[in-house]
């Protein structure tokens, strides 16, 4: 099975992002990991390959620094790396079409997400790969069981209501969840390896993108909450829920 | 003349709490650009949703009723809606933010070829230009200005941060969406939703929701918060620890993962309030902390905090407000 897992490069994951006073984002001393969402995503990748065969591509749109992201993976195990170059900023529906546009000349017979990145937390450039490529996608993964022969897939999803099963045929989009796996850590031999393996570079100008739709205008610290009061003993916190008529 | 649709995907038979917050959400926009608000219901048995979503203040309520949207997938839905935008002139395209929703709008978006916001908390403006909105990023950290500048765009929307709009006198009209052929993918095969049993009410719709952490140790602290809910009549929430040991089911997590809800009252005990689980419930309007760790940072938003063992502190609560309950 030839899969494609996606990486994106994101402040590690319990950063407290800070504002300048002009309202932009302060960068300098951020730490950036792979996309929480999209480890889980190679781990998955890796689990499958090693049980049917084939090989993984770590795929990533972006500038330069990304190649340290694509490097973990690497480190993880995929098999090679493969950036669509760009110092731009893309919106989801452009950077779904240059993941588009790398995608069909991988050809893979699966290609595993993150369900979100979780700086921009929008969820939405999986599902526009899976529209833009008419592939049928699984959300939310939290198991994927393929079948022997390695064409079909039986997905199952964390849903408001509980859990969803559904089966596709391949290729497909599927997205991961927390609970799908425990990603590895990448070993020192791997790290080593990493550096060794094929990585591969497309100028994003072939492809054709669309028009930017959405802007980001600015950031805005979230409204403060009032500063709390602690409380003795949990008699007082009783009778002070019942004073305010919470319960 | 460019509108705004509001979807409702079905889970039951009527409207849910959210649709109704998110045509409060259409109005604003609405009432910025000079336009319309319809109302699309999308299922395989939507007569009753239909006549509840005419008594809200929308011009006219579209049906989409297939049989694939039974137990839709993403794909029968995208297609549903796809065919409902046809016999309008949208500009906007929103939903209730959920994980069926979820499942379907970017590959809306996509079709129709324009932007898309997720989890929208605020409209600031619209005009012929964009339609700037609010929305939170970095795990609900900070919140993120942006515009959405397309033909036609597309938005999720935090229900709890919009007010339902009152109910009108006059119906509006009902008019059937033309669905043709199959809806479903023909890779994409629905097998089953093993749905969680609740004996309580639904956390995104409960006014107070009792939570429990680690601290909990499972079902041995759960077993006393949920003494406390059912007093309360409360829901009952989760952290990401106790979802993943499996003392919970996996839609009980609140957090930027989890759901999203903003309760009259959260109180939770033995969760330390880690930045991704009060992405989730940082909006209640009283929260209330019960933690052994005087540092937890759960602290840094409750209202009230107590500093102490769950096991001692949780049953005193209930037992003090059984008490004044029984003496009032
Ligand atoms: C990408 C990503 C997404 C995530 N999404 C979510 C999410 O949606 N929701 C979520 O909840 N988490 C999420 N997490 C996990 C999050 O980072 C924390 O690990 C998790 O919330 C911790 O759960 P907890 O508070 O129950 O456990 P802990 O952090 O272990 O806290 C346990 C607390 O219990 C207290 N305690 C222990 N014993 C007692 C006692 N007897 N009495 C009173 N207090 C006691 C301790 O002092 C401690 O503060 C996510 C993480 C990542 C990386
Ligand atoms: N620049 C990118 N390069 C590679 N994958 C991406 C990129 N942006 C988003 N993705 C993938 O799409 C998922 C969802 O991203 P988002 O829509 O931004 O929340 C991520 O988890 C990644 O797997």
């Amino acid at each position: 099975m030839k899969i494609v897992a996606t990486v994106k490069r994101t402040p590690q994951r319990d950063t407290k992002m800070r504002l300048t006073d002009g309202g932009g984002l302060v960068t300098d001393q951020i730490q950036y990991e792979v996309n929480p969402f999209d480890e889980l995503g190679v781990e998955e990748a890796l689990v499958l390959r090693d049980k049917l065969g084939g090989e993984v591509v770590a795929l990533a749109v972006g500038p330069d620094a990304v190649n340290e992201q694509l490097q973990t993976a690497l480190a993880m195990g995929a098999d090679r790396a493969l950036r669509v170059d760009t110092d731009g900023e893309l919106d989801p529906l452009q950077t779904a079409h240059a993941l588009a546009g790398a995608i069909e000349r991988e050809q893979p017979d699966l290609v595993l997400m993150g369900k979100l990145a979780i700086d921009s937390e929008q969820g939405q450039v999986t599902l526009m790969l899976a529209e833009l490529l008419g592939w049928p996608h699984a959300s939310f993964a939290s198991r994927v069981e393929p079948a022997a022969d390695g064409s079909s897939l039986r997905v199952t999803c964390e849903v408001d209501g509980g859990l969803e099963t559904v089966d596709l045929d391949l290729p497909a989009v599927v997205t991961t969840d927390l609970r799908l796996n425990q990603p590895r850590y990448a070993s020192l031999p791997g790290i080593l390896k990493a550096k060794k393996k094929p990585s591969d570079v497309i100028p994003l100008a072939e492809f054709e993108l669309p028009e930017a739709g959405l802007r980001i205008t600015g950031y805005r610290a979230l409204p403060a909450r009032e500063k709390g009061e602690m409380l003795e003993s949990a008699e007082e916190l009783a009778q002070r829920l019942l004073a305010k008529n919470l319960v | 003349m460019s509108d705004v649709l509001v979807v409702s995907i079905l889970t039951g038979p009527g409207l849910a709490r959210s649709d109704a917050a998110t045509v409060g959400f259409g109005r604003q926009v609405a009432e910025k650009l000079g336009c319309e608000v319809d109302l699309l219901v999308v299922g395989s048995e939507p007569a009753a949703a239909a006549d509840e979503g005419a008594k809200l203040p929308v011009r006219r309520v579209l049906v989409a009723k297939h049989a694939d949207l039974a137990d839709g997938t993403g794909e029968a839905r995208t297609a549903a809606i796809a065919a409902a935008a046809q016999q309008g002139d949208y500009r906007l395209l929103c939903a209730a933010s959920s994980t069926n929703t979820r499942d379907c709008l970017p590959r809306l978006a996509a079709r129709l070829g324009g932007p898309m916001a997720s989890d929208v908390v605020e409209v600031r403006g619209a005009d012929a230009d964009a339609i700037a909105l609010t929305k939170p990023c970095f795990s609900g950290n900070l919140l993120q200005e942006i515009e959405l500048c397309g033909a036609r765009n597309v938005a999720t929307v935090r229900a709890s941060a919009f007010d339902a709009p009152p109910e009108t006198a006059q119906s509006a009209s009902i008019e059937e969406v033309q669905l043709s052929g199959e809806l479903n993918h023909p890779r994409k095969r629905f097998v089953e939703l093993q749905k969680t049993e609740l004996t309580r009410p639904e956390l995104t719709e409960a006014d107070v929701v009792v939570s429990g952490g680690r601290g909990t140790r499972g079902a041995e602290g759960f077993k006393l918060l949920e003494e406390l809910a059912d007093l309360l009549g409360a829901a009952v929430g989760a952290s990401r620890a106790v979802v993943d040991s499996g003392w919970m089911p996996n839609d009980f997590q609140v957090g930027q993962t989890g759901k999203v809800i903003a309760p009259k009252l959260y109180l939770c005990a033995g969760l330390s309030g880690a930045i991704q689980h009060l992405a989730g419930m940082r909006n209640s309007k009283t929260i209330v902390a019960i933690n052994k760790d005087a540092n937890a940072p759960i602290f840094e938003v409750a209202d009230y905090g107590l500093v102490a063992d769950l096991f001692e502190a949780v049953p005193q609560l209930t037992a003090a407000i059984r008490a004044a309950r029984e003496a009032s």
